[in-house]
């Protein structure tokens, strides 16, 4: 009976917490798309600040990131093809390892890092300090003031991170390629190119809009949940963080094996 | 208590003359009731005390007040209208007329003190940035943070914090301002300097004004009327003359400032909380 309740009751959980995670999703997309018709303000600059903060700053780390990534693939890729003397389909391993799972998944894990960890951080803040209560008594809901930029950015700028992320890993695999393999340059790119397929990049890019829906979704619910005291902003954080990465995991597989089934054979 | 309205809740006639009327007020936090159904009227202009202890409710109060907390039971009419049954919608429409100053000032820690006590006005009028910033410049000079505009709020003292949520309070010429201990955690200078500052605004703007605090000084330099809550209920309402000249044991006990034999346990703590005694934990 003890084990049927816990059962029961963790799945009541989940359920109320993906329900509050679509809530906030829903009512930013009012906020962003219909508000607007009906003649409600939408800031954008609020959108492009958190733009910025998301894309252009974390630039650098996802580029270091997925090039040291794409090197890894390549030296894992020859390891095994080197045996059976086939290292010129190392550049299609890594194109399509890359476009499909790494690019988008490296990327949502160092969004989560950066970003992620820093809505909930920001949101419990202001919860704790009472900065939430201040713009409700000021007739601002704090979901479009705070939640819907955050939405809109995360929303552009995970799927552009994702494609700076593919490039930069593909680079770190012709490194590879060019210096241990026998591969030019010209061959390694037109290898890859070979390889992919448009269908490849896209559905990382889906991929890669999903996560960041996710991300500010748990990110946004993690600080909106945090309790009294200033230690409780940790914990959401911590938690903002680790939500985020079991989410983006299985959001990854569904979405995987949706487009496993899907493709054409 | 002297002066209370006791229509029931549910009289739909709104009353007149008063800012603020509040009938049978009831607020619960899950199933346990903290306010036990509350009534008293603030007349327009003059500014009521809410006294009481900690853990007395009269926070709960204010934040109920405010639209921070959904009443169980009961009525709030400001401006005519049941604040306590409105559609969000109409209760925000009702929130532009409402200024309110939390106990840390609550200014938005990423904005300028300029910023914060602008948003409200980018947000709800149509006004151009030139003349938000002539107003905001205004809001500043009335609570004397003149030239503070750039600084962050981290970078203020907490007296100074605590004008410059006054000023956002006030950016959209509130015709009710609610104040969450003003002087808490501010020396006593600078304490009685928000005192005036409340006392100045009151004067030139004939702002109706409600504050919450325990500073017994404070209260009775700045309030018109007072009332005293004890475990969620209200023991006194009067003019600061009546409270102060009151038999009324528990009002005695606060501003005689006679202390309370120490709680004991949690029983105790959650009976002093809410008036109950709570069912016996299994």
């Amino acid at each position: 009976m003890a084990i049927t309740e816990t059962i029961g009751s963790a799945t009541i959980n989940g359920l109320a917490y993906i329900g509050g995670l679509a809530r906030l999703a829903g009512s930013s997309v009012r906020t962003i798309f219909i508000e607007p018709i009906r003649g409600k303000k939408f800031h954008f600059g609020r959108a492009v600040h958190q733009a910025m903060a998301v894309g252009v700053e974390a630039l650098p780390i996802v580029s270091l990131i997925s090039f040291f990534i794409g090197t890894i693939l390549a030296l894992n890729a020859a390891y095994e093809l080197r045996k059976f003397g086939a290292m010129q389909v190392v550049a299609s391993a890594v194109a399509i390892s890359m476009t499909r799972e790494l690019g988008p998944l490296m990327t949502a894990v160092v969004v989560i890092g950066r970003s992620g960890s820093a809505f909930a951080a920001e949101i419990g803040t202001m919860k704790v300090n009472e900065e939430i209560d201040a713009l409700e008594t000021m007739a601002l809901e704090p979901v479009d003031f705070l939640v819907a930029p955050k939405f809109l950015a995360m929303l552009l700028m995970v799927p552009c991170l994702t494609v700076w992320a593919d490039f930069m890993g593909v680079l770190g695999g012709g490194v590879f390629g060019v210096s241990a393999a026998s591969f030019t340059w010209g061959s390694y790119i037109s290898a890859t190119l070979d390889a992919l397929q448009s269908r490849d990049i896209t559905n990382g890019l889906i991929k890669a809009a999903m996560f960041g829906l996710v991300i500010t979704a748990v990110g946004c619910q993690e600080g909106f949940s945090t309790g009294l005291g200033s230690e409780q902003v940790g914990r959401s954080t911590t938690s903002a963080v680790v939500k985020s990465i079991f989410m983006v995991v299985v959001v990854d597989l569904i979405f995987t094996a949706i487009f496993y089934l899907t493709a054409p054979r | 208590m002297a002066s209370i309205p006791t229509s029931k809740g549910d009289n739909p006639q709104a009353p007149t003359g008063a800012a603020i009327s509040v009938r049978n007020l009831r607020v619960n936090y899950g199933s346990r009731e903290i306010l036990h159904g509350i009534n008293f009227e603030v007349p327009a202009g003059e500014t009521l005390v809410i006294l009481g202890g900690s853990g007395s409710g009269k926070s709960t109060l204010l934040r109920t007040l405010v639209g921070l907390e959904t009443p169980s039971g009961g009525e709030i009419w400001m401006r005519g209208k049941n604040f306590a049954a409105m559609s969000e919608e109409d209760r925000d429409e009702l929130r532009k007329k409402m200024g309110m100053s939390f106990q840390g000032g609550a200014l938005f820690g990423s904005m300028t003190v300029g910023e914060n006590v602008a948003l409200a006005l980018q947000e709800h009028t149509e006004l151009d940035e030139s003349t938000i910033e002539i107003m905001v410049r205004l809001k500043l000079d009335q609570v004397g943070l003149s030239g503070f505009e750039n600084y962050m709020p981290a970078q203020l003292s907490g007296g100074m914090k605590k004008r410059a949520a006054i000023a956002r309070a006030l950016s959209m010429d509130p015709e009710i301002l609610f104040f969450d201990e003003p002087s808490a955690g501010l020396d006593p200078i600078i304490a009685a300097g928000i005192d005036d500052l409340i006392l100045k605004l009151k004067k030139a703007f004939r702002i109706t004004i409600v504050v919450v605090t325990h500073e017994l000084a404070s209260a009775f330099l700045i309030a018109d009327r007072m009332i005293l809550l004890d475990k969620g209920v209200i023991v006194a309402n009067g003019t600061t003359k009546e409270l102060q000249a009151s038999s009324q044991p528990r009002v005695r006990q606060f501003l005689d400032r006679i202390p309370e034999p120490e709680l004991t346990g949690e029983i105790d703590y959650l009976q002093m909380l809410t008036g109950d005694v709570p069912p016996i934990r299994q």
